[in-house]
Protein backbone atom coordinates (compact mmCIF):
# COMPACT_ATOMS: atom_id res chain seq x y z
CA UNK A 1 0.00 0.00 0.00
CA UNK A 2 1.24 3.27 -1.10
CA UNK A 3 0.47 4.95 2.46
CA UNK A 4 2.39 2.21 4.24
CA UNK A 5 -0.12 1.53 6.68
CA UNK A 6 -1.11 -2.36 6.63
CA UNK A 7 -1.67 -3.93 10.07
CA UNK A 8 1.02 -6.24 9.25
CA UNK A 9 3.47 -3.28 8.58
CA UNK A 10 2.64 -1.45 11.77
CA UNK A 11 2.98 -4.23 13.84
CA UNK A 12 6.54 -4.63 13.50
CA UNK A 13 6.72 -1.03 14.99
CA UNK A 14 7.10 -0.63 18.72
CA UNK A 15 4.62 0.95 20.89
CA UNK A 16 5.15 3.89 22.06
CA UNK A 17 2.32 3.36 24.51
CA UNK A 18 2.64 0.43 26.32
CA UNK A 19 0.62 -1.77 27.95
CA UNK A 20 0.11 -1.54 31.82
CA UNK A 21 -1.61 1.67 32.01
CA UNK A 22 -4.49 2.32 34.56
CA UNK A 23 -7.48 2.87 31.75
CA UNK A 24 -10.60 1.16 32.18
CA UNK A 25 -11.04 -2.54 30.49
CA UNK A 26 -12.77 -1.91 26.90
CA UNK A 27 -11.64 2.28 26.86
CA UNK A 28 -10.95 3.83 23.74
CA UNK A 29 -8.60 6.68 24.55
CA UNK A 30 -5.68 3.97 24.75
CA UNK A 31 -6.39 3.02 21.47
CA UNK A 32 -6.55 6.16 19.85
CA UNK A 33 -3.29 7.38 21.53
CA UNK A 34 -1.63 3.80 19.86
CA UNK A 35 -3.11 5.22 16.65
CA UNK A 36 -1.76 8.03 16.70
CA UNK A 37 1.20 7.82 17.84
CA UNK A 38 2.23 5.03 15.27
CA UNK A 39 0.99 6.96 12.18
CA UNK A 40 3.89 8.84 11.82
CA UNK A 41 8.07 7.67 11.49
CA UNK A 42 9.21 11.06 13.46
CA UNK A 43 10.14 11.38 16.53
CA UNK A 44 7.00 12.66 18.71
CA UNK A 45 6.59 15.27 21.79
CA UNK A 46 3.37 15.20 23.67
CA UNK A 47 1.42 17.27 26.26
CA UNK A 48 -1.34 15.76 28.16
CA UNK A 49 -3.98 18.00 29.82
CA UNK A 50 -5.07 16.52 32.75
CA UNK A 51 -8.45 13.76 32.05
CA UNK A 52 -9.04 9.56 32.23
CA UNK A 53 -6.04 9.19 29.82
CA UNK A 54 -3.07 11.61 31.58
CA UNK A 55 -4.45 10.58 35.52
CA UNK A 56 -4.33 6.55 33.93
CA UNK A 57 -1.23 6.37 32.19
CA UNK A 58 1.13 7.76 34.57
CA UNK A 59 0.28 6.99 37.91
CA UNK A 60 3.07 7.11 41.06
CA UNK A 61 6.47 6.24 39.55
CA UNK A 62 4.62 4.52 36.36
CA UNK A 63 4.41 6.00 33.24
CA UNK A 64 2.99 3.92 29.43
CA UNK A 65 4.35 6.50 27.61
CA UNK A 66 7.97 6.21 25.47
CA UNK A 67 8.38 9.69 24.55
CA UNK A 68 8.77 13.07 25.91
CA UNK A 69 5.40 13.32 27.44
CA UNK A 70 4.22 16.34 29.65
CA UNK A 71 1.54 16.54 32.45
CA UNK A 72 0.00 20.11 32.78
CA UNK A 73 -3.17 21.26 33.76
CA UNK A 74 -7.00 20.36 33.15
CA UNK A 75 -6.81 24.14 30.95
CA UNK A 76 -3.69 24.67 29.14
CA UNK A 77 -2.03 21.71 27.62
CA UNK A 78 -2.23 23.55 24.38
CA UNK A 79 -0.17 26.08 25.77
CA UNK A 80 2.15 24.11 27.49
CA UNK A 81 2.87 22.88 23.75
CA UNK A 82 2.94 26.31 22.23
CA UNK A 83 6.43 26.83 24.83
CA UNK A 84 7.49 23.63 23.98
CA UNK A 85 6.87 24.22 20.29
CA UNK A 86 8.37 27.45 20.08
CA UNK A 87 11.21 26.49 22.52
CA UNK A 88 12.29 23.92 19.67
CA UNK A 89 12.34 26.63 16.89
CA UNK A 90 14.39 28.61 18.82
CA UNK A 91 16.94 25.91 19.35
CA UNK A 92 16.31 25.01 16.22
CA UNK A 93 17.75 28.79 15.25
CA UNK A 94 20.35 28.79 17.16
CA UNK A 95 22.01 25.42 15.71
CA UNK A 96 21.47 23.42 18.94
CA UNK A 97 19.12 21.24 16.99
CA UNK A 98 19.17 19.68 13.86
CA UNK A 99 16.13 16.50 14.37
CA UNK A 100 13.01 17.05 12.73
CA UNK A 101 9.88 16.12 15.67
CA UNK A 102 6.59 16.62 15.92
CA UNK A 103 3.91 17.86 18.29
CA UNK A 104 0.80 16.74 19.74
CA UNK A 105 -1.18 17.37 22.27
CA UNK A 106 -4.21 15.06 24.20
CA UNK A 107 -6.93 16.34 25.78
CA UNK A 108 -10.17 15.08 26.57
CA UNK A 109 -13.43 16.60 25.80
CA UNK A 110 -13.68 18.34 29.35
CA UNK A 111 -10.51 19.77 28.14
CA UNK A 112 -10.73 20.76 25.03
CA UNK A 113 -14.22 22.18 24.69
CA UNK A 114 -14.54 23.71 28.21
CA UNK A 115 -11.87 24.03 29.87
CA UNK A 116 -8.70 24.01 27.78
CA UNK A 117 -10.91 25.77 25.28
CA UNK A 118 -9.18 29.81 25.94
CA UNK A 119 -5.53 28.26 25.49
CA UNK A 120 -6.60 25.95 22.65
CA UNK A 121 -8.21 28.87 20.57
CA UNK A 122 -4.62 30.76 21.24
CA UNK A 123 -2.68 27.93 20.20
CA UNK A 124 -4.64 27.62 16.87
CA UNK A 125 -4.95 31.16 16.22
CA UNK A 126 -1.20 32.13 16.67
CA UNK A 127 -0.39 28.93 14.08
CA UNK A 128 2.00 26.70 16.01
CA UNK A 129 3.38 23.45 14.51
CA UNK A 130 1.28 20.74 16.48
CA UNK A 131 -1.71 18.77 16.27
CA UNK A 132 -4.24 18.91 18.96
CA UNK A 133 -5.73 15.25 19.37
CA UNK A 134 -9.46 15.82 21.26
CA UNK A 135 -10.21 12.24 22.63
CA UNK A 136 -14.38 12.84 22.92
CA UNK A 137 -16.02 10.85 25.28
CA UNK A 138 -19.09 12.94 25.74
CA UNK A 139 -18.65 14.15 29.42
CA UNK A 140 -15.99 14.13 32.40
CA UNK A 141 -15.65 10.96 32.60
CA UNK A 142 -12.54 10.97 35.17
CA UNK A 143 -14.20 12.87 38.14
CA UNK A 144 -17.73 11.13 37.60
CA UNK A 145 -19.70 11.88 34.30
CA UNK A 146 -20.53 15.24 34.60
CA UNK A 147 -22.09 16.79 31.84
CA UNK A 148 -19.81 18.95 29.19
CA UNK A 149 -20.41 21.03 26.00
CA UNK A 150 -19.56 17.76 24.19
CA UNK A 151 -22.27 15.90 26.15
CA UNK A 152 -25.10 14.80 23.56
CA UNK A 153 -28.67 16.31 23.83
CA UNK A 154 -30.59 13.92 26.17
CA UNK A 155 -28.17 12.09 27.69
CA UNK A 156 -28.01 11.02 31.42
CA UNK A 157 -25.03 12.69 33.54
CA UNK A 158 -24.73 13.04 36.74
CA UNK A 159 -24.70 17.06 36.77
CA UNK A 160 -28.51 16.46 34.45
CA UNK A 161 -29.35 13.29 36.06
CA UNK A 162 -32.72 11.74 33.67
CA UNK A 163 -35.70 12.21 36.09
CA UNK A 164 -39.17 13.67 36.96
CA UNK A 165 -37.60 17.43 36.19
CA UNK A 166 -35.24 17.16 33.57
CA UNK A 167 -35.09 14.20 30.71
CA UNK A 168 -31.17 14.54 30.80
CA UNK A 169 -29.03 17.18 29.06
CA UNK A 170 -31.36 19.86 27.25
CA UNK A 171 -28.93 21.30 25.05
CA UNK A 172 -27.32 19.46 22.18
CA UNK A 173 -23.13 19.47 21.54
CA UNK A 174 -20.88 21.89 20.98
CA UNK A 175 -19.56 21.37 17.25
CA UNK A 176 -16.10 21.93 18.22
CA UNK A 177 -14.33 20.61 15.05
CA UNK A 178 -15.99 23.24 13.08
CA UNK A 179 -15.04 25.96 15.77
CA UNK A 180 -11.59 25.12 15.05
CA UNK A 181 -11.42 25.18 11.31
CA UNK A 182 -12.95 28.53 11.65
CA UNK A 183 -9.81 30.00 13.28
CA UNK A 184 -8.55 29.45 9.57
CA UNK A 185 -5.81 26.47 10.69
CA UNK A 186 -4.63 24.12 7.39
CA UNK A 187 -6.45 21.34 8.72
CA UNK A 188 -9.29 19.57 10.96
CA UNK A 189 -10.86 16.91 10.97
CA UNK A 190 -12.87 14.02 12.54
CA UNK A 191 -12.08 10.57 12.92
CA UNK A 192 -12.84 7.34 14.87
CA UNK A 193 -10.89 4.58 16.12
CA UNK A 194 -12.95 1.73 14.40
CA UNK A 195 -11.37 3.38 11.33
CA UNK A 196 -8.14 3.16 11.84
CA UNK A 197 -6.62 3.32 8.45
CA UNK A 198 -8.76 7.00 7.78
CA UNK A 199 -7.55 8.35 11.49
CA UNK A 200 -3.58 7.58 10.75
CA UNK A 201 -4.02 9.06 7.30
CA UNK A 202 -5.26 11.72 8.69
CA UNK A 203 -2.64 11.99 11.64
CA UNK A 204 0.31 11.17 9.68
CA UNK A 205 -1.46 14.34 7.23
CA UNK A 206 -1.25 16.66 9.81
CA UNK A 207 2.35 16.05 10.73
CA UNK A 208 3.18 16.68 7.06
CA UNK A 209 1.64 20.28 7.29
CA UNK A 210 2.87 23.36 8.56
CA UNK A 211 0.85 25.27 11.37
CA UNK A 212 -1.56 24.31 13.81
CA UNK A 213 -3.70 20.96 13.47
CA UNK A 214 -6.93 19.74 14.93
CA UNK A 215 -8.36 16.16 15.29
CA UNK A 216 -11.10 15.21 16.79
CA UNK A 217 -11.53 11.68 17.53
CA UNK A 218 -14.85 9.89 19.01
CA UNK A 219 -13.53 7.65 22.19
CA UNK A 220 -16.28 5.35 23.64
CA UNK A 221 -16.54 5.12 27.34
CA UNK A 222 -18.53 2.03 28.38
CA UNK A 223 -18.46 4.08 32.91
CA UNK A 224 -20.07 6.65 31.37
CA UNK A 225 -21.84 5.51 28.18
CA UNK A 226 -23.48 2.71 30.58
CA UNK A 227 -22.87 0.26 27.60
CA UNK A 228 -21.08 -2.71 27.23
CA UNK A 229 -17.21 -2.97 28.24
CA UNK A 230 -16.44 -5.18 24.89
CA UNK A 231 -18.45 -2.41 22.23
CA UNK A 232 -16.28 0.44 21.93
CA UNK A 233 -15.08 0.15 18.64
CA UNK A 234 -18.44 -1.27 17.63
CA UNK A 235 -20.40 2.22 18.91
CA UNK A 236 -17.83 3.81 17.58
CA UNK A 237 -18.73 2.40 14.44
CA UNK A 238 -22.18 2.61 14.73
CA UNK A 239 -22.11 6.68 15.93
CA UNK A 240 -19.97 6.70 11.76
CA UNK A 241 -22.90 4.76 9.78
CA UNK A 242 -25.82 6.80 11.82
CA UNK A 243 -23.59 9.96 10.84
CA UNK A 244 -23.72 11.29 14.46
CA UNK A 245 -19.96 10.98 14.31
CA UNK A 246 -18.90 12.03 10.85
CA UNK A 247 -15.97 11.33 9.32
CA UNK A 248 -14.44 14.29 7.35
CA UNK A 249 -11.62 17.02 7.20
CA UNK A 250 -11.39 20.50 6.22
CA UNK A 251 -8.12 21.02 4.76
CA UNK A 252 -7.55 25.23 4.54
CA UNK A 253 -11.07 25.51 4.39
CA UNK A 254 -12.10 22.70 2.09
CA UNK A 255 -14.23 20.43 3.68
CA UNK A 256 -14.22 16.72 2.34
CA UNK A 257 -15.84 13.64 3.66
CA UNK A 258 -13.90 11.31 4.21
CA UNK A 259 -16.14 8.64 4.60
CA UNK A 260 -20.36 7.78 3.50
CA UNK A 261 -21.87 5.10 5.12
CA UNK A 262 -23.30 2.49 2.41
CA UNK A 263 -26.44 3.34 4.49
CA UNK A 264 -27.29 5.77 6.84
CA UNK A 265 -28.65 4.58 9.72
CA UNK A 266 -31.31 5.83 12.41
CA UNK A 267 -29.85 7.38 15.29
CA UNK A 268 -31.73 5.14 17.39
CA UNK A 269 -29.04 2.31 16.66
CA UNK A 270 -26.46 4.50 18.20
CA UNK A 271 -28.65 5.45 21.48
CA UNK A 272 -29.80 2.21 22.04
CA UNK A 273 -27.05 -0.17 23.24
CA UNK A 274 -25.68 2.90 25.58
CA UNK A 275 -27.66 2.80 28.74
CA UNK A 276 -27.36 7.08 29.54
CA UNK A 277 -30.18 7.11 26.59
CA UNK A 278 -32.11 4.93 28.18
CA UNK A 279 -34.72 7.02 29.26
CA UNK A 280 -35.72 8.52 26.15
CA UNK A 281 -37.11 5.21 24.81
CA UNK A 282 -39.86 5.56 28.16
CA UNK A 283 -43.07 7.34 26.90
CA UNK A 284 -42.94 10.76 26.60
CA UNK A 285 -39.39 11.49 25.56
CA UNK A 286 -40.28 10.68 21.80
CA UNK A 287 -39.53 14.31 20.85
CA UNK A 288 -35.96 14.29 22.62
CA UNK A 289 -35.58 10.77 19.91
CA UNK A 290 -37.31 13.55 16.79
CA UNK A 291 -34.80 16.09 18.24
CA UNK A 292 -31.68 14.24 18.10
CA UNK A 293 -32.28 12.62 14.73
CA UNK A 294 -33.53 16.04 13.22
CA UNK A 295 -30.01 17.59 14.70
CA UNK A 296 -28.30 14.29 12.57
CA UNK A 297 -29.73 15.21 9.95
CA UNK A 298 -28.81 18.74 10.07
CA UNK A 299 -25.72 18.49 10.64
CA UNK A 300 -25.06 15.88 8.16
CA UNK A 301 -27.04 17.44 4.74
CA UNK A 302 -24.92 21.17 6.07
CA UNK A 303 -21.61 18.86 5.74
CA UNK A 304 -22.89 17.65 2.19
CA UNK A 305 -23.35 21.04 1.14
CA UNK A 306 -20.30 22.19 1.93
CA UNK A 307 -18.34 19.38 0.47
CA UNK A 308 -20.54 19.95 -2.73
CA UNK A 309 -20.00 23.91 -2.78
CA UNK A 310 -15.88 23.31 -1.62
CA UNK A 311 -16.02 25.56 1.27
CA UNK B 1 2.12 -8.68 42.04
CA UNK B 2 3.76 -6.52 44.73
CA UNK B 3 3.14 -3.13 45.96
CA UNK B 4 6.26 -0.59 46.88
CA UNK B 5 6.30 0.56 50.05
CA UNK B 6 7.68 4.17 50.46
CA UNK B 7 11.16 3.16 50.76
CA UNK B 8 11.22 1.25 47.63
CA UNK B 9 10.01 4.50 45.81
CA UNK B 10 12.46 7.03 44.30
CA UNK B 11 12.31 10.42 46.07
CA UNK B 12 9.14 12.21 45.23
CA UNK B 13 7.80 9.48 42.89
CA UNK B 14 9.72 10.58 39.80
CA UNK B 15 9.09 8.76 37.06
CA UNK B 16 12.65 7.35 36.37
CA UNK B 17 11.94 5.76 32.66
CA UNK B 18 9.92 5.63 29.92
CA UNK B 19 7.41 2.60 29.40
CA UNK B 20 7.68 1.65 32.78
CA UNK B 21 4.13 0.59 33.14
CA UNK B 22 4.54 -2.41 31.42
CA UNK B 23 6.26 -3.61 35.01
CA UNK B 24 2.63 -3.14 36.40
CA UNK B 25 0.46 -5.61 35.40
CA UNK B 26 -2.74 -5.31 34.83
CA UNK B 27 -3.92 -8.93 33.80
CA UNK B 28 -5.81 -9.38 37.56
CA UNK B 29 -8.28 -7.34 36.42
CA UNK B 30 -9.95 -10.19 34.13
CA UNK B 31 -12.96 -11.61 34.96
CA UNK B 32 -13.23 -13.63 31.50
CA UNK B 33 -10.63 -14.13 29.30
CA UNK B 34 -10.41 -14.34 25.66
CA UNK B 35 -9.08 -18.01 24.15
CA UNK B 36 -7.50 -17.68 20.64
CA UNK B 37 -8.53 -20.36 18.39
CA UNK B 38 -6.13 -20.62 16.02
CA UNK B 39 -7.10 -22.51 12.82
CA UNK B 40 -10.24 -19.67 13.00
CA UNK B 41 -7.35 -17.14 12.71
CA UNK B 42 -7.39 -15.30 9.08
CA UNK B 43 -4.54 -13.39 10.71
CA UNK B 44 -6.56 -9.73 9.60
CA UNK B 45 -4.78 -8.72 13.23
CA UNK B 46 -8.03 -6.06 14.19
CA UNK B 47 -7.63 -7.83 17.66
CA UNK B 48 -3.76 -6.79 17.53
CA UNK B 49 -5.11 -2.86 16.08
CA UNK B 50 -8.18 -2.84 18.61
CA UNK B 51 -6.67 -3.99 21.57
CA UNK B 52 -6.48 -0.76 24.57
CA UNK B 53 -3.90 -2.65 26.44
CA UNK B 54 -1.43 -3.61 23.90
CA UNK B 55 -2.25 -7.41 25.12
CA UNK B 56 -2.28 -9.00 21.75
CA UNK B 57 0.90 -10.26 20.52
CA UNK B 58 2.19 -10.14 17.05
CA UNK B 59 5.81 -11.54 15.77
CA UNK B 60 6.71 -11.21 12.15
CA UNK B 61 3.31 -9.76 11.25
CA UNK B 62 1.70 -13.05 12.57
CA UNK B 63 -0.84 -13.26 15.28
CA UNK B 64 0.83 -15.06 18.33
CA UNK B 65 -0.69 -15.68 21.99
CA UNK B 66 -2.71 -13.30 24.00
CA UNK B 67 -0.16 -11.54 27.15
CA UNK B 68 -2.23 -12.58 30.05
CA UNK B 69 0.07 -10.23 32.09
CA UNK B 70 -2.41 -7.25 30.96
CA UNK B 71 -5.32 -8.31 29.65
CA UNK B 72 -8.20 -6.79 31.20
CA UNK B 73 -10.91 -9.10 29.61
CA UNK B 74 -13.03 -6.53 28.08
CA UNK B 75 -13.57 -8.75 24.86
CA UNK B 76 -13.07 -5.99 22.11
CA UNK B 77 -10.88 -8.54 20.27
CA UNK B 78 -13.54 -11.15 20.84
CA UNK B 79 -16.56 -8.59 19.31
CA UNK B 80 -14.54 -7.54 16.67
CA UNK B 81 -13.13 -10.77 15.18
CA UNK B 82 -14.39 -11.49 11.54
CA UNK B 83 -13.26 -15.02 12.19
CA UNK B 84 -13.63 -17.55 9.40
CA UNK B 85 -16.73 -18.87 7.42
CA UNK B 86 -18.89 -17.84 10.72
CA UNK B 87 -16.37 -19.35 13.38
CA UNK B 88 -14.62 -16.50 15.38
CA UNK B 89 -10.47 -16.88 16.35
CA UNK B 90 -11.48 -15.60 19.72
CA UNK B 91 -13.79 -16.77 22.52
CA UNK B 92 -14.22 -15.53 25.98
CA UNK B 93 -14.16 -17.81 28.95
CA UNK B 94 -14.88 -17.28 32.04
CA UNK B 95 -11.76 -17.06 34.91
CA UNK B 96 -11.70 -20.22 37.18
CA UNK B 97 -13.50 -22.06 35.14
Amino acid sequence: MATGLTLKELSKKEDLFTHGHRMCAGCGAPTIVKMALMATEYPVIAANATGCLEVSSCISEYTAWKIPWIHTAFENAAATLSGVETMYRSLKKQGKIDKEVKFIAFGGDGGTYDIGFQSLSGAMERGHDMIYICYDNGAYMNTGIQRSSATPLGADTTTCPAGSCVPGKLRPRKNLTKIMAEHNIPFAAQASPSHWMDLMKKVKKAHEMPGAKFINIISPCNRGWRSKTNDAITLARTAVNTCYWPLYEIENGVTKITFTPKEKLPVVDFLKPQGRFKHLFEQGNEWLLKAMQEEVDREWAKLQAAEKCGC
Amino acid sequence: MKQKGWRDLPPGSVVLEGGSAAKFKTGSWRAFRPVWIEENCIQCLFCWIYCPDMAVKVKDGKRAEFDYDFCKGCGICALECPGKKGKKAIEMAEEGK
